[in-house]
C-alpha cells in the first residue's frame, strides 16, 4: 500500500520514473509558483489592479496560486494521491466546506461593520 | 452460517477500509482540526481587515528589511526566502519518508537531519522578523482616536521622527512608585514628547503628514502642509515607535495583534515540529524503526511537518501578498 506511488502529475501530462524524481519535480513546480507570486507582489502590474468580484485581480491570482501550491503539497508531499477515495474525501471536503462557511460569515460581517463606520453612523476618527 | 462468517470478517476487527493505519488516519484527522483552527485565525484577520478595508497597512511598506542589508528597501525578499526554506525542508522530509519505505537507515538519518536544520533556520528567521517588527522603523504619532499619522517628505518618501524631532522646553518625568502613588505604575515614556515632534515639524518645511486612509490608487493619503500641522497639533496624542499589543506604528493595532498571534501560533507549530523531528531522528539513529521493521513513524511526523508548511503557504499569502 504505502510503497505504491502514483507517479503522474498534471492529469497524467507529466510522468516520473521514480518517487524521488517526482518529489524534485514538484519542488521545481512549487518554486516557480512562489517566484511568480513574489515577482507579481513586487512589480504589481497596473493591468491586474482592476477589480473582479469585489477584489483586485492580482489578489485573486495570489489566492488561486496559493490553493494550487496547497494542492501539490497535500497530494504529493503528504501522499494524498495514494490514499483511498474515502480517506481523501473525509479529510479534504470536511475542511473545505467548513472553511468556506467560516470565511463567508466573517468577511460578510466585516464588510457590514465597515459600512456602518463608513456611512458615519459611528465615529472613529476624532 | 455464511453470513456469520462474512460478518465476522467485516466487523470482527483487523479490517482497514481506508487502507491506512490507525496512527496515520488519526494524524490526518488531527490535521483537519488544526487546519480549522488556523482558518479561524486567518478568517478573523480577514474580518478585521474588511472592517478597516480603507485604512489597512500595506505589507510591502511594513516588511522591508533583509538581514545585513541596512537601509536597503527589500520588500518581501526575506519572507520569500523563508518560504523557500520551509518548502525545501518539506522536500527533505518527504525524501526521508521515501528512504524509509526502502528501509535505508543512512538516508533517513541524513534527510531527517537536514529537515531539522531547515526548521531551525525558519524559526530563527521568524524570530528576526519579530525583532525587526517590534523595534520599528520610522516612528509615528498616534491620535486621540487611535489612528496613526506617519511622516513623509515632499517626494512621498518616509521620514523618521528621530531625524526631525527637536528639543522642546520642559521635561516629562516618568511616574514611578517611589515618587507618586505607590499603587500606580507607568510604563516607559515615549522617546519623544508631542512638543518635540510638533517643534520639529514646524521647523522643517518639507515634512508632511501621511494618514492611513487609502486613496483611489491604493496609496496612503498625504496631507497638505497646513493640514499636516493642524492634524498633529489638534489630534496628536503620543509618539509611538515599533509595535506591540497596544500600539503599532505601521497602522491599525489589530494588524500587529494578528501578526503576533498568527505567525506566533505557526512558529510554535514549527518549533514543536522540530522537537518531534529531533525525537524521531534519535529513534532512527538508535535503530528503533529498523527493529520494528517499518519507518511509518517517520511518515506520521512527516504529515505534521508538511502541514506546517501548508499553513505557512496561506499565512504568506494573506499576510504578505494580498
Amino acid at each position: 500500500m504505502a510503497h505504491e506511488h502514483k507517479l503522474a502529475i498534471f492529469q497524467g501530462l507529466l510522468k516520473f520514473k521514480s518517487n524521488t524524481q517526482k518529489i524534485w519535480g514538484v519542488l521545481i513546480f512549487l518554486t516557480i509558483v512562489t517566484i511568480i507570486e513574489v515577482a507579481l507582489g513586487i512589480f504589481k502590474p497596473e493591468s491586474l489592479m482592476a477589480k473582479f468580484l469585489g477584489m483586485k485581480i492580482l489578489n485573486w491570482i495570489f489566492i488561486i496560486l496559493t490553493i494550487v501550491k496547497a494542492y501539490y503539497i497535500t497530494w504529493d508531499f503528504m501522499h494524498m494521491r495514494d490514499e483511498t477515495k474515502g480517506l481523501r474525501r473525509a479529510v479534504v471536503w470536511t475542511a473545505i466546506f467548513l472553511i468556506l462557511y467560516l470565511i463567508f460569515i466573517l468577511l460578510q460581517e466585516g464588510g457590514y461593520v465597515f459600512e456602518v463606520y463608513d456611512n458615519g453612523y459611528i465615529k472613529r476618527d476624532f | 452460517m455464511s453470513t456469520a462468517v462474512a460478518e465476522g470478517k467485516t466487523w470482527g476487527g483487523g479490517n482497514q477500509p481506508l487502507k491506512a493505519s490507525y496512527g496515520k488516519m488519526m494524524m490526518w484527522f488531527f490535521i483537519v482540526s488544526d487546519a480549522l483552527t488556523f482558518s479561524g485565525f486567518l478568517a478573523a484577520y480577514g474580518f478585521s481587515r474588511f472592517k478597516f478595508i480603507d485604512a489597512w497597512p500595506i505589507a510591502d511598506e511594513v516588511f522591508t528589511h533583509f538581514p545585513f542589508l541596512h537601509g536597503v528597501d527589500a520588500p518581501m525578499y526575506y519572507v520569500a526566502f523563508m518560504t523557500f526554506v520551509l518548502i525545501m525542508s518539506s522536500v527533505t522530509m518527504v525524501l526521508a519518508v521515501d528512504a524509509g519505505h526502502h528501509m535505508n537507515k543512512a538516508k533517513v538519518t541524513l534527510y531527517m537531519f537536514l529537515t531539522i536544520i531547515g526548521g531551525l533556520i525558519f524559526v530563527g528567521s521568524q524570530a528576526w522578523e519579530w525583532n525587526t517588527f517590534i523595534k520599528g522603523d520610522y516612528g509615528a504619532v498616534q491620535t486621540k482616536g487611535g489612528n496613526i499619522l506617519q511622516f513623509v517628505d515632499t517626494d512621498g518618501h518616509r521620514v523618521a521622527v528621530r531625524d526631525f524631532a527637536m528639543n522642546a522646553h520642559g521635561e516629562r518625568v516618568q511616574h514611578e512608585r517611589k515618587n507618586g502613588l505607590w499603587f500606580v505604575d507607568e510604563g516607559a515614556l515615549p522617546t519623544y514628547t508631542m512638543d518635540e515632534v510638533i517643534h520639529g515639524l514646524q521647523a522643517n518645511k518639507d515634512i508632511l503628514v501621511r494618514t492611513q486612509i487609502l486613496n483611489e490608487e491604493g496609496e496612503k493619503t498625504v496631507l497638505s502642509r497646513e493640514e499636516s500641522i493642524h492634524q498633529i497639533m489638534k489630534n496628536g496624542k503620543v509618539y509611538v515607535e515599533g509595535a506591540n499589543l497596544h500600539v503599532n506604528e505601521y497602522g491599525s493595532p489589530l494588524f500587529a495583534d494578528f501578526f503576533f498571534f498568527i505567525t506566533g501560533f505557526h512558529g510554535f507549530h514549527v518549533f514543536s515540529g522540530v522537537v518531534i523531528n529531533i525525537i524521531i531522528f534519535f529513534n532512527v539513529v538508535l535503530g528503533t524503526y529498523e527493529r520494528r521493521g517499518s519507518y511509518e513513524m517517520v511518515e506520521k511526523v512527516g504529515l505534521y511537518w508538511h502541514f506546517v508548511d501548508l499553513v505557512w503557504v496561506f499565512v504568506f499569502t494573506f499576510f504578505y501578498l494580498v
